[in-house]
């Protein structure tokens, strides 16, 4: 099983035109690059720098992120539904590696 | 220029200075204040100069921040969020982390409103702003002021 | 936050500072020794109060919030594990105990208890290992591990809400009276005990801290300073550490007869896992 667990809230239907609210949670630690281990040594920065939200397709909101961000960063962020479809939501570190979840949200 | 060095101390600044004097023993962690503000020059970097006005952007942040690990923020704009009426982009940027941009948010009109929340680090006592850019180009800010405090039992642990 | 605020040199130089430099805040501390004994003076029950409500209005918005709140990201890692099969037998948590929704409710609320066929006091975690090691013929997960603390972060969200009852009965008593003991006796170099902080000063300033009292109804916590989510025990190493007492290992007879007495001195409150704290 994969480690990296992410969460999402979207909600499962919404009337057209209807705004809602999305929320998203990564484990991620974040480090900022500034801290050292207990030998002295610099803990590599590893941070997500980019985070992406689409919505069939179309890039609705994103997020450049820079250690600031605490660890294990959450979004709360709106999305008008114009129609069903699918969202998705991308995470990538500056390791290059992406997780990438979906879900879909139907018009009522 | 012939700005004497008292002239030059602003009455924000004083204070800022006493508010920080005072943290002292409060918080260890604190540095002495650094001269030079890095919240004017990534704002410089991201108007290239257009002027900043304050207002329509709301900004929502504990002002006694008990751990700068983690401080929740909501940063809300008063704008349709129509294809021809919306925000483009909001930055947040911090007075004395070692990164001044500390998140930037891409918005678009489907969003149907333009609020956004996060978490961010605060290294410090610090001033926070909120800055805005709609689809005109035009740029609206907000300011926040945190103090920052420490847990009694930091352990390392 | 930053490097300078990690590490044991910043957290002596801390304490130091707290009880020398700031010793004129320092509360009094009302003697409570008397021939060499220590009398406990426990919380009243309607005195009860939850680290929660210590915590500043954004974060309680945010520990609520299973959409926004750190510790939820673990308990999705237990809510794998609980179906994922391991160890020589080939077994899941599942294949045993069904819906955990259903068969884990309560259970965190009971724990630590004796076990019924060794007689010992087992926390979740061990009781997770024992499973592990007899039940799925599997290697344990060691304290702090991402999946102990997924699965017990899990299993103990099942119980949210629930009041925290423990037995300190039969077998179970001689732990309790040593988890007492323990709670009340003073220790380390700065010869403090638990009671002196989370009975007699909660409410009061440390730093920019306030003192809880000490109640165990949110673990694993996400720790803010830790930046991630965390067992009893590691917090309980954290205090010995703040006392500049002797740490002791994760699981230790200590540290479990402490995690006896805490959840008594605790009862009827609802757990809260995953809570945040500071």
């Amino acid at each position: 099983m994969s480690m990296t667990s992410a969460r999402i809230v979207v909600p499962k239907t919404a009337k057209r035109g209807e705004v809602v609210e999305i929320k998203t949670l990564i484990k991620h630690p974040m480090e900022t690059g500034y801290r050292r281990d207990h030998r002295g040594q610099v803990i590599p920065r590893h941070i997500i720098q980019r985070f992406v939200a689409t919505y069939n397709g179309e890039e609705v909101f994103s997020a450049d992120l820079t250690q600031g961000v605490a660890a294990n960063p959450y979004f709360a962020f709106p999305l008008r539904v114009e129609e069903s479809g699918e969202i998705t939501f991308t995470w990538t570190d500056d390791r290059g590696s992406t997780h990438t979840e979906k879900a879909e949200i139907t018009v009522a | 220029m012939s700005k004497s060095r008292g002239e030059g101390l602003s009455r924000r600044q004083v204070a800022a200075g006493i508010v920080a004097v005072a943290l002292v023993p409060l918080a260890a962690g604190s540095r002495a204040a650094v001269a030079g503000d890095q919240i004017s020059t990534a704002l410089e970097k991201i108007t290239g100069g257009a002027p900043v006005t304050e207002g329509r952007v709301k900004l929502e942040i504990s002002s006694l921040a008990e751990n700068g690990f983690s401080v929740p923020l909501t940063v809300s704009v008063d704008s349709p969020m129509t294809a021809d009426d919306y925000v483009k982009t909001i930055h947040i940027l911090s007075e004395k982390n070692p990164v001044a941009e500390v998140v930037k948010f891409n918005l678009s009109p489907r969003m149907g409103r333009a609020k956004v929340s996060t978490s961010i680090r605060m290294a410090d006592t610090q001033r926070v702003l909120a800055v805005a850019e709609m689809h005109d180009g035009s740029f609206w800010s907000a300011e926040a002021h945190v103090i920052v405090t420490l847990s009694a039992c930091i352990d390392g642990g | 936050m930053y490097a300078q605020l990690s590490g044991l040199r910043f957290t002596a130089l801390t304490f130091l500072a707290v009880l020398f430099v700031g010793g004129a805040a320092w509360p009094v501390v009302p003697e409570l020794v008397e021939d060499g004994q220590i009398i406990p003076e426990s919380l009243k029950p309607e005195e009860r109060r939850s680290g929660t409500t210590f915590l500043s209005e954004a974060l309680r918005a945010q520990q609520e919030d299973e959409g926004t709140n750190p510790g939820m990201l673990w308990v999705t890692t237990g809510e794998e594990l609980w179906t994922t099969p391991a160890g020589s037998e080939n077994k899941s948590c599942v294949n045993c105990h069904g819906d955990a929704e259903a068969s884990m409710k309560g259970v965190a609320a009971r724990y630590p208890t004796i076990d019924k066929t060794t007689g010992e006091l087992l926390n979740l975690e061990l009781r997770i290992n024992q499973c592990r090691r007899e039940r799925q013929g599997a290697e344990p997960f060691p304290y702090e591990s991402n999946e102990m603390l997924g699965l017990t972060a899990f299993i103990a969200y099942q119980s949210r809400g629930m009041p925290i009852s423990v037995s300190i009965d039969g077998p179970a008593a001689r732990h309790f009276e040593y988890g007492r003991k323990l709670f009340t006796t003073r220790q380390g170099q700065l010869n403090l005990a638990c009671t002196q902080c989370h009975d007699e000063n909660w409410g009061r300033k440390l730093r920019g801290d306030t003192i809880s009292q000490g109640h165990p109804t949110g673990f694993p916590i996400y720790r803010l300073e830790w930046q991630s989510l965390g067992s009893l025990h590691r917090r309980l190493r954290a205090c010995s550490l703040g006392v500049r007492a002797e740490v002791l290992d994760y699981g230790s007879p200590e540290y479990l007869a402490l995690e006896l007495y805490l959840a008594w001195r605790a009862r009827g409150m609802p757990i809260e896992t995953p809570a945040i704290r500071r």
